[in-house]
């Protein structure tokens, strides 16, 4: 058994990681892992630097120290298009779809680096995102919120990755998005992709997920099953307790 | 330990395009104090701060700084008038040297007529002496008086951030408001931020921080206010939000399906 309990080899593991803007670091040492066909999630108060430590990952911003491995190759600072062919894709909170361009277009584009299989592979994805297979000719940008989202998780399936980061995926939706956006994590899930998402809503995302690392001020600070860190007093402790 | 109210928002209302960024909201601030302003991503603090100091304009609702309506007054009369905020990132004269971003935030010349300067021209000129010695303390208190004469956008973040508090010090507000002051602040730099906060306060000023970083404002504040979706939900002592359910819910969110 691994350290987080779950019995399949990582696709994702970080290690020690610490990285900013140029400033002084906003995450520092932190570490996770990431395993097939399960859920991960990122969750901390505001400031924990939840959404930084995917762009760390996810090669858009740099790693000062500590290590990323992806299917267990060094994937540190790579740039993004690199990680794409180690099998890691990154959903960003915002502009995450081509508008101009129509669903159909926006796929071909996640399926750019393929050499054959793009017609295929999107019929797959029409079939695992039943949103999409009805709107493919209309343009991107005349998508609703979750409709775009959900875009914007199909085409970073395309390539097949091993693991998806998600910054947010539910943010500014509905209820009932925001519901049906985390059905649909589930079902990519099922597949067998290593999921990664840093969701506001703690208890929303914890409940959906399999494996829950609590950050705080840009440090780890608690980890375990995400069903009982939903009910452990010590993650209210970190959000709103004593500090000191 | 805290003295007459300084501020009082009440029942302030604000919407932009059909969201209501601030819903009914109410708070009074004692002179004297240390206020943590707080709450989760886009409970509606910024947007109440920029109706609180005329960077916006509400719907309705009113905002009385001592005793005096703020609501329709520009930023910069609310600003002479002894209330002086803080932007997130740092917002300095750039073209300006260091030391003239600090004399521009004295608002005391600032005030004096044509008259005065024409026929007390020598006064003046003793005021201006004494000004810029106690100017010159208060750069030296940041470790900034070595730069004075630098433009001020050479200097790096920290220095920057550290010379909005000179520029606070020298003007004497009567409510400073931070907004976000440990923002990409390093923790040497963040000691020194919270002794600023102390310092103000002893200086007689009274401060609201909006801050993300709870351990700071534990460390700093006398008392908070707690804000969710465009409201108040909690006022009071830092230590009993871990027993108030609303807060909780607000920071760990509901999962409501």
């Amino acid at each position: 058994m691994s350290e987080t309990g779950l019995d399949t080899p990582a696709v994702l593991r970080v290690d020690g990681v610490t990285a900013g803007y140029g400033g002084p670091p906003i995450i520092e040492n932190v570490s996770l892992e990431v395993h097939p066909g399960k859920i991960t999630a990122i969750v901390g108060p505001n400031g924990a630097g939840k959404s930084t430590l995917l762009k760390a990952i996810a090669g858009v911003i740099k790693t000062s120290k500590g290590h990323v491995y992806v299917l267990d190759k060094e994937s540190t600072n790579l740039a993004p298009e690199k990680l794409v062919r180690l099998k890691l894709s990154y959903v960003p909170q915002v502009a995450n779809t081509f508008p101009d361009l129509t669903v159909r277009e926006n796929l071909d584009m996640g399926g750019y680096t393929l050499k054959r299989g793009v017609a295929e592979r999107i019929d797959e994805l029409c079939e695992l995102f039943p949103d999409i297979k009805k709107s493919l000719r209309r343009k991107a940008g005349a998508l609703s919120g979750g409709q775009r989202t959900m875009l914007a998780m199909a085409r970073a399936l395309m390539l097949q990755p091993a693991v998806m980061l998600l910054d947010e995926p539910s943010a500014g939706l509905s209820p009932m998005f925001q519901s049906a956006i985390w059905q649909q994590i589930e079902k990519v899930a099922s597949t067998g992709v290593g999921i990664c998402v840093v969701e506001q809503n703690t208890r929303r995302s914890l409940r959906h997920s399999h494996w829950g690392y609590v950050l705080v001020l840009g440090k780890n600070r608690l980890d375990g099953p995400a069903e009982q860190l939903l009910h452990d007093e010590e993650v209210i402790d970190l959000y709103v307790g004593r500090m000191s | 330990m805290s003295g007459e109210v300084l501020l009082e928002v009440a029942d302030l209302t604000k919407s932009f395009g059909g969201v209501v960024a601030v819903d009914h909201c109410s708070m009074t601030v004692r002179e004297g104090t240390v206020v943590g302003l707080i709450g989760p991503n886009g409970a509606g603090k910024s947007s109440l701060i920029d109706l609180v100091t005329g960077f916006e304009h509400p719907d309705s609702g009113s905002v009385r700084f001592d005793g005096a309506e703020l609501i329709g007054l520009r930023p910069d009369v609310i600003s002479r008038m002894g209330l002086i905020r803080t932007f997130q990132t740092p917002r300095e004269w750039r073209d300006l040297s260091v030391i003239d971003n600090v004399r521009v935030g004295r608002s005391k010349l600032a005030r004096e007529s044509l008259f005065r300067s024409l026929v007390f021209a020598g006064s003046m000129r003793r005021d201006e002496a004494v000004e810029t010695s106690e100017i010159r303390q208060i750069l030296k208190d940041y470790r900034l008086d070595d730069l004075r004469n630098d433009r001020a956008i050479n200097l790096s973040g920290g220095q920057k951030r550290l010379l909005e508090f000179a520029r606070i010090t020298a003007a004497r507000p009567r409510l400073t408001i931070l907004d976000e002051p440990m923002g990409g602040v390093n923790p040497v730099l963040g000691e020194r931020i919270g002794e600023a906060i102390r310092d103000l306060k002893r200086a007689g000023s009274t401060v609201i921080v909006v801050e993300h970083n709870l351990p700071f404002i534990e460390k700093t504040c006398d008392e908070v206010v707690v804000m969710d979706v465009g409201t108040v939900i909690a006022e009071g002592d830092f230590h009993d939000l871990r027993d108030n359910a609303r807060v909780v819910d607000a920071y760990l969110g509901n999962d409501d399906e």
